[in-house]
């Protein structure tokens, strides 16, 4: 009866970490970010990308309109993908576009600006990649909205394309 | 002359405890680096990684610490920025308690069961 008992108490024990184990394989083992959540925007002090002057992040907020920040560098093929699309949302002037060029060479950025078109309102450095960091970005390109309240209701991860822009356009009002 | 010694001493002393400062800062930094995984090549931690990215968090890091921000202050930045995911080591919360709880259970099991058989063994 007692050996019984154990037995039945081994069998249990096997199944309940079958269980778990199988539940555990369905779950993905890379990295998907979040990308539908409220967060507020970082503080952080970025350097001007023509002027060169050091600016605080609540001085770059500051107008009562939404804004999008798009993490781009000349390097990044995609990004000049996107670009189209972002000259496109610049038109649209209820929304404020920044830019934070990323990890990349002033003058290969300033012609990539040149050559293409600048869709932002301000452009802004980041050198060895540390604000993406605190925008909890990990690539290029990404882009926030962030609305009126000033905070962040949503990340794209990747290139803007048309369906991408239908999708944020109720963000956008 | 006496002044000068003591002087000298007291400027080596200095140096020393900042020497040894700055291998404790070093140690700790190293060791949240490898319990922080690269994102862009999550086969790797931090530490191992050559990615961008990895060479920011390294820098955050670094800075963070001379900041004067604890180990968990660190991790908790990161798990903000990035989610749970980012850390090789799994808080300790209900989604994760089994997983920390089971092998205490299974050890205090196993141990009741080696003991009991000790005690009949030396009846």
């Amino acid at each position: 009866m007692k050996n019984k008992f154990l037995f039945l108490i081994i069998i249990l024990f096997l199944v309940f970490c079958f269980i778990v184990l199988y539940k555990g394989l369905n779950y993905s083992n890379i990295y998907v970010p979040q990308k539908n959540f409220e967060k507020k925007i970082p503080t952080f002090i970025a350097k001007d990308f023509y002027l060169e002057n050091e600016i605080n992040s609540e001085k770059i907020f500051l107008d009562d309109k939404i804004y999008i920040l798009n993490i781009w560098a000349s390097w990044c093929l995609p990004c000049k993908k996107e670009h189209p699309i972002l000259m496109e949302l610049s038109k649209n002037k209820a929304i404020k576009l920044i830019g934070l060029n990323y990890r990349d060479n002033i003058n290969n950025a300033k012609k990539f600006i040149e050559d293409l078109g600048n869709p932002y309102s301000q452009i802004l450095i980041d050198k060895d990649g540390t604000l993406a960091v605190e925008w909890g970005a990990y690539g290029v390109p990404e882009t926030f909205i962030i609305n009126k309240k000033k905070r962040i209701i949503k990340k794209i991860i990747g290139p803007l394309n048309k369906e991408l822009l239908e999708e944020i356009k109720p963000y956008l009002k | 002359m006496k002044i000068i010694k003591i002087l000298l001493i007291f400027f080596i002393l200095i140096n020393f405890s900042q020497l040894k400062s700055g291998e404790k800062s070093n140690e700790i930094k190293n060791k949240i680096l490898k319990n922080v995984r690269c994102l862009i090549c999550q086969g790797q931690s931090v530490y191992d990684s050559e990615s961008d990215f990895a060479s920011s968090i390294k820098l955050i890091v670094d800075k963070k610490i001379n900041d004067g921000l604890s180990e968990k202050q660190i991790y908790d930045f990161l798990k903000i920025k990035y989610g749970q995911w980012i850390v090789y080591e799994p808080e300790f919360n209900k989604n994760t308690l089994i997983l920390w709880l089971l092998p205490i259970l299974l050890f205090l099991v196993g141990g009741a069961i080696i003991l009991k058989k000790l005690l009949l063994f030396k009846r």
